[in-house]
């Protein structure tokens, strides 16, 4: 019976999604109770429980609490921001290397957010919500630029390097112009840190998640189909236009109120997408391995560069840092599979 | 004689000028050099500027005139070379987008300077020159293979977005030496902005064998150019050694751009820029586009410094921001206008 | 199989420019169409039209007489199965999942996968001659086999209309051959009524029980193939002088072009 060759196969891809799935989930967690016991001072798992749990214990309290808790829960969710971010502009664009921290989306947001605090003055909600606002703004002026006469992609790419470069000069000139260059305040909007990780930052991180997130999810499949290309898409009856839009707008949002939480954590957008791919094969719904990975990469990375070395890394380093051995990897896989970047 | 000096490839129907537009370019260069002594933070009219160079005399006109000499000296010259670097990687990679910022060439220099300044303890230009080559080659090589991996051989795209990729990367490693070293950060971050104001007459002189050697090879190799924009096969079957030019022309460009990023930081879109403008006029044609390009990167680089200077007024705006700022536009008008420029 | 494709007085362009215009043209229900013409003159922005690809500058596409810009784009993708000139097969995906995309039009969002579903993916790829392929990464197939595949994808999809553009493009005379026997296969077996565009003029003719040539954007002639390949048409439509013979192989007109050089005079 011939369909019995086709059910073999689905399942067993879908048999390697959900394993996938469930270990990513497991390591995530793993890493997060590590990140609330391991620090300069290691507490027991009943102290971490007791803590979560609301009690008061001396000490654990506020380390936990307020310092290790909102820490980890904004590297989760800044991480799986990111992931869902780049899996959705690296498949919509049908290029590995089109994630939007490469392709200027999230410059938009970054300048924004250190002209408020450099210039402004601002500081908290503001920041988020003008971060948010250049970030879509940029994405909609790159789109718009790109989309005259068809052939979207390529120019859109182009075009959102051209417009990086360009914002990248404008944080460079305003790190370097500002009167009191706070360094550690710096660092975090040119490579992405979780050192002034606060619950208020993770309340908004989570609205926003909770509101785009859905958004994502259910236009998952219109994604899938558009992977064969905007024409075989609507011939299968894609509204190829909306979907893309929709997509971009949350995609970006997500990215952007990412960014404004934590800076741009460089790679994590880029590396989630092609890792996910790696571990689920190729077939359909990405995203949630994605934003998975993008967890587990911020979470790790924080760990590492807060523990692994005798200084102190924010964990934009760290992850920029293997973003170049990975490029060789995907270089070398490429090779190998003779398919295309 | 103006017509047979243009390649058959010129448009046919456009009368092009190119002795013309030499002069232009130099005229450009010489009042850019005039703007350049004449406007700073303190402004002085010509007769001054005759009387603190030739005549000498200690006043603080004088003084600022002087001052100004080597730092516009160093404008022209890093313009200059960038701009020839810029039409040597266009024309060695077919690819209209290529730029030493936008190929990551400058990231790679940035990164191996970092390294030498924190690990190897260089700090004079004798030292930053060899490691700015040595990153500017590495990374420009890695940029090419990676850029030409897959179907269809190193497009616009491609490069572009390993360039892109690559320059984060880079600078991410750069930042993590960086960080614990708050001597070497200080150092670091006003070079990697791109900037002219600290030019010292030896530094210069150091680095001026490197381009020596750049413009000569750019003069070598400017005719076998030409062919090779027909494609490799085409330039080959009209007797063109493709691998050789190439890889001289490539040569030469890499140390133009290692030797400006060397003297003034990481400066972007001027070898972008200048080229397509001098295109539009002189064609392309490698053996006028090159000094062309020359005169006008010098032009336009000083230019943007005096620019800095003057808008932020008693601050600078160091010339890198300005190039980007402008170059950027242009850089998404080439985008949106080359038909060559397809996935 | 009774679903029907019209264009009425249908005008296309690309911003200002009408590529298409004021076309009316009725694909034969259950009958293949080919659609020829020469380069650029409006035959694949007429398919692309049909398949509501792009909006109608004026006048209608009707499918089953309703404004096919008015339905529900899913809706469409029931009856209407197209293969466009260029598809992209994403890198490592396997013949039997790109197959399966065909069924999404038919699917809710987060339905479950039912078994009747892969007996239509089963069928689609036996009747493509792919299903020992089924588990081969799509990169990896002949251009022949990929094309198959593709076909295998609309019929998942089960429309009974069929657009392709250029089906044989990049293949072989033996693959093209094998292609348009299939396509000929499953409008005899299933009824599905099929409109290409075509490049190659014998096989277009040989293969079409409708022809339409397209010139500048307007119907030069349309209807049987020997109404329509005939040597003022060929001049018209292509410039080209030739001489139209019966194909001794299948009765249909057959164009063998006059050069300048190498024509007998006797």
């Amino acid at each position: 019976m011939s369909a019995t060759v086709v059910r073999a196969a689905r399942r067993r891809a879908s048999r390697r999604a959900g394993v996938t799935i469930a270990a990513l989930s497991c390591t995530l967690l793993a890493l997060f109770a590590f990140s609330l016991v391991w620090g300069d001072r290691i507490y027991p798992i009943s102290d971490v429980v007791a803590v979560l749990a609301g009690q008061d214990v001396p000490g654990a309290s506020f380390s936990v609490g307020e310092l290790r808790l909102p820490r980890a829960v904004l590297a989760v969710l800044a991480g799986a921001s990111f992931g869902i971010a780049g899996v959705t502009f690296q498949t919509m664009l049908r290029n590995p290397l089109a994630s939007p921290d490469i392709i200027g989306i999230t410059h938009g947001a970054n300048v924004m957010a250190l002209f408020c605090i450099l210039v402004l003055g601002l500081s908290g909600l503001a920041v988020s919500v003008s971060a948010v606002i250049a970030g879509v703004g940029t994405a909609f002026g790159i789109y718009l630029l790109a989309a005259r006469g068809g052939v979207v992609g390529t120019r859109l790419i182009l075009i959102g390097i051209g417009i990086a470069a360009m914002l990248h000069s404008a944080t460079l000139y305003l790190l370097v112009s500002a009167d009191q260059w706070d360094l550690q305040g710096a660092m975090r909007w040119l490579t992405g840190s979780l050192n002034l990780a606060s619950w208020d930052d993770v309340a908004m991180l989570s609205l926003a998640a909770l509101l785009l997130v859905p958004i994502v999810l259910v236009l998952g499949r219109d994604l899938g189909l558009l992977r064969l290309g905007d024409d075989a898409a609507a011939g299968l009856g894609v509204a190829v236009e909306r979907s893309r839009r929709l997509l971009v707008v949350a995609a970006v949002a997500l990215a952007a109120f990412a960014t404004a939480a934590t800076g741009p954590i460089s790679f994590v957008s880029f590396m989630a997408g092609p890792i996910a791919v790696r571990l689920i094969g190729p077939r359909g719904a990405l995203i949630v391995p994605a934003a998975l990975t993008g967890a587990v990469l911020v979470l790790s990375a924080d760990l590492v560069g807060q523990f692994l070395f005798e200084h102190r890394y924010p964990v934009g380093v760290v992850t920029g840092a293997l973003g170049a051995p990975f490029l060789v990897y995907l270089l070398i896989r490429t090779q190998r599979t003779g398919g295309s970047l | 004689m103006i017509e047979t000096a243009a390649p058959p490839t010129a448009g046919a129907a456009v009368t092009r000028r190119p002795r013309w537009w030499t002069a232009v370019a130099l005229a450009a260069a010489l009042g850019a050099v005039a703007l350049s002594i004449a406007f700073g933070s303190r402004v002085v009219s010509l007769p001054e500027v005759w009387q603190a160079i030739v005549v000498g005399g200690d006043d603080i006109t004088a003084a600022a005139v002087r001052s100004r000499v080597p730092r516009t000296l160093l404008a022209l010259l890093v313009g200059a070379s960038l701009a020839m670097a810029g039409v040597m990687l266009q024309g060695v990679t077919r690819n209209p987008l290529a730029d030493p910022y936008i190929l990551g060439i400058n990231s790679g220099a940035s990164l191996t300077v970092v390294i030498g300044i924190a690990f190897v303890g260089i700090h004079s230009m004798q030292g930053y020159i060899w490691f700015a080559l040595t990153g500017a080659a590495l990374a420009a090589a890695f940029v090419y293979t990676v850029g030409s991996l897959g179907r269809g051989g190193p497009t616009p795209l491609k490069l572009a977005l390993a360039g892109a990729i690559t320059t984060a990367a880079l600078t991410s490693l750069t930042t993590a030496i960086l960080l614990p070293r708050m001597e070497v950060m200080n150092v670091y971050r006003f070079w990697v902005v791109g900037g002219v104001g600290r030019a010292e007459n030896h530094d210069t002189l150091t680095v001026m064998p490197f381009i020596a050697v750049g413009v000569a090879l750019c003069a070598l190799t400017a005719s076998g150019l030409n062919l090779l924009g027909l494609g490799d096969d085409a330039a080959a079957g009209l007797g063109v050694p493709v691998v050789r030019t190439r890889l001289l022309a490539a040569t030469g460009g890499v140390l133009l751009c290692g030797a400006a990023t060397a003297l003034a930081g990481p400066i972007g879109f001027v070898g972008l820029v200048v080229p397509h403008l001098v295109r539009l006029v002189v064609g392309s044609d490698h053996r006028w586009l090159l000094p062309v390009s020359a005169l006008t990167g010098a032009a336009l680089l000083t230019l943007a410094d005096t620019v800095g200077r003057v808008v932020a007024r008693p601050q600078e705006i160091e010339v890198g921001i300005i190039t980007a700022l402008l170059g950027a536009p242009v850089f998404i008008w080439v985008v949106l206008t080359r038909t060559g420029v397809r996935a | 199989m009774t679903t029907s494709l019209t264009t009425e007085s249908l005008t296309l362009g690309y911003g200002t420019r009408p590529v298409v215009t004021d076309l009316t043209l009725t694909l034969p229900t259950g009958r293949i169409t080919t659609i020829v013409g020469a380069n650029a003159c409006g035959k694949s922005t007429l398919l692309r039209g049909m398949a509501r690809l792009l909006p109608a500058d004026s006048g209608r596409v009707l499918l089953d007489g309703a404004d096919i810009h008015a339905m529900p784009t899913k809706q469409v993708a029931r009856r209407l199965g197209l293969l466009p000139q260029s598809p992209i097969a994403p890198e490592g995906i396997t013949v039997a999942e790109l197959v399966a995309q065909g069924r999404h039009p038919h699917r809710r969002a987060f339905a479950r996968w039912t078994p009747g579903e892969d007996a239509i993916v089963a069928d689609a790829l036996e009747a493509t001659g792919v299903l020992d392929l089924a588990d081969r990464v799509v990169d990896e197939l002949s251009g022949g086999q990929r094309q198959r595949v593709w076909i295998a994808l609309a019929l998942a999809q089960q429309t009974e209309v069929l657009l392709l553009d250029e089906p044989t493009t990049y293949l072989d005379v033996c693959h093209q051959v094998e292609v348009l026997d299939l396509l000929t296969d499953l409008n005899r077996s299933r009824g599905t009524t099929i409109a290409m565009v075509l490049h190659d003029l014998n096989l277009a003719a040989r293969y079409a029980d409708h022809m339409v040539a397209v010139h500048h954007g307007t119907i030069h002639a349309c209807g049987r193939a020997e109404e329509v390949l005939t040597e003022e048409t060929v001049k018209v439509v292509f410039g080209l002088d030739a001489r139209v013979v019966e194909d001794p192989t299948s009765g249909r007109p057959m164009i063998l072009p006059l050069g300048r050089h190498h024509v007998r005079h006797d």
